[in-house]
């Protein structure tokens, strides 16, 4: 009996953290389709995408009930954790090296504050 | 109810693979590509482990590991070897990015090798390149050592084509 409930209780949380990993997953999706230079894309891949990642293991991991797929979906989770601001950090700077992004928008800290007309961010390529 | 929740949720993630595909496709550099590759490689596990969790199938968990690690290593080598690529739809700062200005606002000439020993920032830049050891290291010093040389000749020609605005610009 007490089982039983125990069970719905970790499917119904289970499938709220499907559905939101999901919308965070698509709502990544929308984001690189829909913003407009490389850092800005960047920004999706390295935050929301890997928080709705998060979210979809945690899910799995709520609904098996099983200790050793649990420790391997931890594995994965922190895995992602470390290797994303890693890789996100590789492609900004072969960016930033490669003269794909605006030197405009970015602005490193040993540097001395931009002038206004330099500072002001500008849209480019895109679309 | 669960199916009713999965169906949801493959449904999203079908729609963030779909758009990182359109960004794929029309993605003006390599590394715009390899972002919504990323995106696509998460979608991926999403639907795995959405697919897990509907039939409680414990043997899918190895395959989430193996995909995020192939992501992991995809977009770090396609980073790692990023080329300066010939200007197609007027990239943004493909002329001067802000090292080269700085370089250049030490009043040294447009040779690499004399604006790396000018500012002490850059010096400190090309000790962060030289860092990742191993195998990655003769990579990643060909690469480091061949850029500049190629982004100092495109500057060059922009220097021939605009020299006042260029001037006018840097020194404060």
């Amino acid at each position: 009996m007490i089982s039983d409930v125990m069970t719905v209780v970790t499917d119904v949380l289970a499938g709220l953290c499907l559905l939101l990993g999901a919308f965070f997953s698509f709502s990544a999706g929308m984001g690189v389709v829909r913003f407009d230079n490389l850092l800005a894309r960047l920004h999706v891949v390295a935050k929301p995408q890997v928080l709705g990642l998060l979210l979809l293991l945690a899910g799995v991991a709520l609904r098996l009930q099983d200790r050793g797929a649990a420790s391997m979906l931890v594995l994965v989770m922190l895995f992602q954790m470390l290797t994303s601001p890693v890789a996100a950090h590789m492609v900004g700077r072969a960016g930033l090296r490669t003269g794909k992004v605006d030197p405009a928008h970015v602005r490193s800290a040993d540097e001395p504050e931009e002038t206004a007309d330099t500072a002001t961010p500008r849209t480019d390529t895109g679309a | 109810m669960m199916i009713a929740v999965a169906v949801i949720a493959t449904l999203l993630l079908a729609a963030a693979a779909l758009l990182a595909v359109v960004r794929l496709e029309r993605g003006p550099s390599m590394l715009d590509r390899t972002i919504a590759f990323d995106v696509l490689t998460t979608a991926l596990v999403g639907a795995i482990a959405v697919e897990a969790a509907l039939s409680r199938r414990t043997e899918l968990v190895p395959i989430l590991v193996v995909l995020s690690m192939v992501g992991f290593v995809g977009s770090v080598t396609i980073a790692r070897f990023a080329a300066v690529e010939p200007p197609k739809d007027g990239a943004p700062g493909s002329r001067s990015t802000p090292r080269r200005r700085r370089g250049r606002a030490g009043g040294v000439g447009v040779e690499p090798d004399g604006r790396r020993e000018a500012s002490p920032d850059a010096l400190a830049r090309t000790a962060l390149e030289a860092a990742p050891g191993g195998e990655a290291r003769s990579g990643g010093e060909a690469r480091s050592g061949g850029e500049p040389r190629s982004a100092g000749g495109a500057e060059t020609d922009a220097d021939a084509a605009t020299p006042a605005v260029t001037e006018g610009r840097e020194t404060p």
